[in-house]
């Protein structure tokens, strides 16, 4: 295997990487992420933490310091299984906030410090740059144990590799401004080199103990003897190295920017933590496991001089096994490839967004006077700076890797980033456990620790400073790393203590602190850069459901659902012009240097603007929504008015005819009753005048028993009795008292009587009084020669009854038809006899009663009256309608 | 004989009643029982006064007065008007009305009051 095939080999394995990555981005644009989004991805993803420092350097640790290689996996180890509560509730809240970084979350728990957020970036950018160098370092390392004279490296190999990955970070990590900073095909690729690098190490170390030694006893023997020669008294263990680089460790995976990435910014929820919480302790068991039985046996079978470091990749070689070196090789790289991608994209989203465009935007408003940029102007600054951000990390950490001399010891490189980066430990577990750490308290911390760990830690390891002395008996870098962490933890707390912390930091302390939505707190609507912070905002100075639309078209024209825009340039603008037009253009234009991170105006002040404009709107509403009340009170009055004044009308009309009705036998029985009075009046007089108060008398009672019934029917408080009856005897009995009511005259009466032997399921009475009064009326009424009336009974289709009683007189002209089954319908028929005009309204409310109907029926001859019933009494609930009418 | 009295009554009980107690009094009485027609009876009996029903058949008594008043040869007849609604909303034109129910006594004095005048 020469050093150009290997090359060659990790060319083809990067392409490989690339397909992954491109299809699986593809397949998320395309909605079909979900069965990719699974905790093991996940769980997977998180080896990043196994950089290629864990992967060469833990031997070359081990084979130098024993077990202390150990704690650089128990800091991880701990933290997830221990406190996996503490990672769901920063996951939690850091999603809320959707952050984008670990400057990003640390700067939004502190009032939104863009300083805070510019500060921590160029922590994560110092310690990443010893770390990516070790990454570059050890790919160089890795190749040159495949060199043979007659196969010589190629010169500048760090240069090639360090740009290969930049590429690769480049096309992956940029492609477009996701608001979630998600990247679904890098952490796919990731997943797939975790499982890479695990295999290939797990390979080594069991061609190690059953390939080389004779299997787990002999291992076990070499390690005694090797603890024994190391110290005589077994490996030494320094405690405050160990706790040292426990915390270390165990803070590195959570405030490292690349594992802030893959463990905060890439979960899509705090439940993979519950997985990940087991899963990934054994990912490092499995890795760690494996350490010293490679480190021991590579000591005894290892040329003395043999650099530890390259023991995983020299033992396969060694033994003529280059297939199994090759797959180490690419173990390696994988774990050197995922850091230094993992760790370019979230740095480079941290520069572009912590120095680049607040630095831009500062320009901007220096040249705010000159003319406008395209809104697009943002969204492509912003890729460029992150892929320019990309190459100067990378590149950075090639030029570490060159000053170095490529010769520290892998390790080291690492502890150096490590106790960097933890500089910013004390803020993050103050800012999610303590309301009163204030920014002033965390940017003092910051800096006095990354001073002391700077000029401690940073700089001697670049061989600028001399080691610092530290009092005897304690160990030179623990100590600086202890000092450090107490003076940035020291700093933090006393300052906080003495500072008091503005609005928008007691809004994001309180949702940090009790890890509530930001949109609950109360008073909420600080400018922020989440697009639900924008929401509340706008919804406090339009009204919500304005907000709302306004929101929605937004994600719309995006192509996205909801009411969650991205907080695209174009949308910003808009939004600022939308603002302007609410607040005025100054006013809008400080809220959005706000969301542009940068300070000028304070929260309390944009509160009280944004209190005003919705309390002014609120009373404008207001008094709209009353004059609209009242024009619709007004309208309602109006129509309630036109309503009785026509139900006066007819009330009128009733009475007058109730009056008229009443008071016309009443002048007949005065005037009569008068005369009775009269001494002298003859005897035959007086008989036949009595005989018509008699008769008047008779029709005064007919008429207020026909309002009684009509009223109790009116108002559906009518009791249905209903039976089963025979029509043939109803008819008989109605035909009867018919007949006796009006008698004088014959009729012929025209039946079919076997057609009337149909049962039907009605309430007798009533339509007995129907039937009664339509053949009284065809008595009175009819003025044939030869009177007749015609009764026809049949079912109908639909089951119920129809009885048609006609006569052969001259009928109804069509001009009355529609009036005579309305209340005192007199009809100008000067023969009508004495009925007061009631009685086919009355039929009419029986029918509807009953739930069937009568209708007159034109073309018959004479009059003709069908009477309808359903094959059962409707429902009482009708009549409730009635009444209710 | 002449004509005193002519009554437009639907009615043929109150119509019966009036005749009996004009008749004792004297007066020559005539009935017409509906709307229709009255007028023309108006002209061919010219009575010297007319008792009208409010509401007729046909056409009421309030088109049967207004037409009456609007004939410079009828104008002057006295009209005594039987309400069966009340006296609110009379229409304008009568000489008298009489409310129903009336008392006899009170017929009989505003009858011999108008064809007194007449």
């Amino acid at each position: 295997m020469t050093p150009e095939s290997l090359v060659a080999a990790s060319v083809a394995y990067v392409a490989l990487m690339f397909l992954l990555a491109h299809a699986a981005d593809r397949a998320a644009a395309a909605g079909r992420w979900r069965w990719m989004d699974r905790p093991v991805i996940y769980t997977l993803s998180l080896s990043v933490y196994c950089s290629a420092w864990t992967f060469y350097g833990a031997v070359g640790y081990a084979s130098r310091s024993g077990l202390e290689f150990l704690t650089i996996y128990l800091g991880p180890g701990i933290v997830f299984s221990g406190a996996w509560w503490g990672l769901r509730r920063l996951v939690r809240v850091a999603r809320m906030h959707r952050v984008t970084s670990i400057a990003d979350l640390i700067s939004s728990r502190f009032g939104k410090s863009a300083g805070l957020a510019a500060l921590v970036t160029l922590i994560g950018v110092m310690a990443a740059t010893p770390y990516i160098a070790l990454q570059l370092q050890s790919v160089s390392m890795a190749l040159s144990a495949f060199a043979t004279p007659e196969h010589a490296l190629p010169r500048n190999v760090s240069v090639w590799v360090a740009l290969g990955l930049a590429a690769f970070a480049i096309l992956f990590g940029t492609r477009n401004l996701a608001v979630d900073e998600r990247h679904h095909g890098v952490v796919i690729a990731i997943a797939v080199e975790a499982v890479v690098k695990l295999a290939a190490f797990v390979a080594v170390g069991v061609f190690v103990i059953w390939g080389i030694a004779d299997g787990p006893a002999d291992v076990l023997a070499r390690i005694d003897r090797m603890s024994v020669s190391a110290g005589g008294e077994g490996w030494p263990i320094n405690p405050e190295r160990w706790f040292t680089l426990i915390l270390l460790s165990g803070a590195a995976v959570m405030v490292l920017p690349r594992m802030f990435h893959v463990l905060v910014v890439e979960a899509s929820d705090e439940d993979r933590l519950r997985q990940a919480g087991w899963a990934f302790p054994a990912y490092l068991a499995l890795m760690s496991f494996l350490v010293l039985p490679i480190a021991v046996v590579g000591a005894d079978i290892l040329p003395k001089g043999a650099n530890p470091d390259l023991y995983v990749l020299d033992l396969p070689l060694s033994q003529g096994r280059e297939a199994l070196a090759t797959l180490v090789f690419l173990g390696g790289f994988s774990s050197a490839m995922s850091m230094v991608v993992v760790s370019a994209i979230a740095l480079s989203t941290m520069m572009a967004n912590h120095w680049l465009v607040p630095l831009w935007l500062r320009l901007r408003q220096a040249a705010l006077a000159g003319p406008a940029r395209a809104p697009e102007d943002l969204g492509t600054l912003m890729l460029n700076a992150r892929r320019l951000a990309i190459l100067a990390i990378i590149g950075a950490g090639w030029l570490y890797h060159r000053m170095s001399g490529g010769t520290s010891a892998l390790a080291a490189m690492g502890t150096v980033a490590f106790s960097g980066m933890a500089q910013v430990l004390p803020a993050l577990v103050a800012g999610l456990l303590w309301r009163g750490a204030t920014r002033r308290g965390a940017i003092a911390g910051v800096v006095g620790g990354t001073l002391i760990w700077t000029l401690l830690v940073f700089l001697p390891s670049l061989g600028l400073l001399a080691q610092p002395a530290m009092p005897a008996g304690i160990d030179p870098f623990a100590g600086a790393v202890l000092l450090a962490l107490a003076v940035n933890l020291l700093l933090l707390v006393l300052i906080s203590l003495m500072d008091f912390p503005e609005p928008a930091e007691r809004l994001q302390s309180l949702s940090f602190v009790h890890a509530v939505a930001p949109d609950a707190a109360p008073g909420d609507g600080a400018p922020a850069v989440q697009p639900e912070a924008l929401l509340t905002l706008a919804g406090r100075l339009w009204g919500n459901d304005h907000a709302l639309e306004t929101f929605r078209r937004a994600a719309e024209s995006q192509g996205k659902g909801g009411y969650l825009p991205d907080l695209t340039p174009r949308f910003l603008a808009d939004f600022e012009r939308l603002l302007a037009g609410t607040v005025g253009a100054a006013t809008a234009a400080a809220l959005m240097t706000r969301v542009g991170g940068r300070g000028g105006v304070t929260v309390s002040d944009l509160m009280e603007v944004a209190g005003e404009a919705s309390r002014a709107r609120e009373d404008n509403r207001r008094l709209e929504n009353t004059s609209a009340e009242l024009a619709r009170t007004a309208a309602m009055l109006r129509e309630s008015n036109e309503k009785l004044t026509a139900l006066s009308a007819q009330k009128d009309a009733f009475l007058g005819q109730i009056s008229h009705e009443l008071r016309t036998p009443m002048t007949s029985i005065r005037a009569f009753s008068e005369f009775l009075m009269e001494p002298d009046l003859p005897t035959e007089e007086r008989a036949r005048f009595a005989g018509i108060i008699h008769d008047e008398a008779g029709r005064m009672t007919r008429l207020l028993d026909d309002l009684l019934d009509l009223s109790v029917l009116e108002a559906g408080k009518a009791r249905l009795k209903p039976g089963v009856f025979n029509l043939h005897d109803l008819i008989e009995r109605a035909l009867a008292s018919a007949g006796a009511a009006a008698s004088g005259r014959d009729f012929a009466i025209r039946r079919n009587i076997a057609a009337e032997h149909l049962p039907v399921i009605t309430d007798q009475d009533r339509l007995l009084q129907v039937l009664i009064n339509v053949i009284t009326n065809a008595r009175k009424y009819c003025s044939a020669e030869a009177p007749q009336i015609r009764i026809d009974c049949r079912r109908s289709p639909d089951g119920g009854t129809e009885i048609d009683i006609a006569d052969n007189g001259p009928g109804i002209s069509a001009g009355n038809q529609a009036l005579i089954f309305e209340k005192f319908a007199r009809l100008n028929d000067p023969a009508r006899a004495g009925g007061a005009g009631l009685g086919l309204a009355i039929c009419k409310e029986i029918m509807e009663f009953l739930g069937g109907s009568i209708a007159y029926l034109p073309g018959q001859g004479g009059a003709c009256f069908r009477i309808s019933l359903p094959p059962r009494p409707a429902r009482r609930a009708e009549n409730d309608e009635n009444a209710a009418r | 004989m002449s004509v005193d009295v002519l009554l437009i009554e639907d009615e043929p009980s109150i119509a019966e009643a009036v005749r009996f107690i004009l008749t004792r009094d004297g007066w020559g009485c005539e009935q017409w029982p509906e709307g229709t027609g009255a007028l023309e009876r108006i002209r061919a009996l010219a009575p010297r006064m007319l008792i009208l029903d409010l509401m007729l058949p046909g056409r009421s008594g309030a088109e049967i007065l207004a037409d009456l008043r609007a004939d410079p040869a009828l104008a002057a007849l006295p009209v005594l008007l039987l309400s069966a609604r009340g006296t609110a909303n009379l229409p304008p034109g009568a000489d008298r009305v009489l409310p129903k129910p009336f008392a006899n006594a009170d017929l009989r004095a505003v009858v011999r009051e108008l064809l007194e005048q007449a």
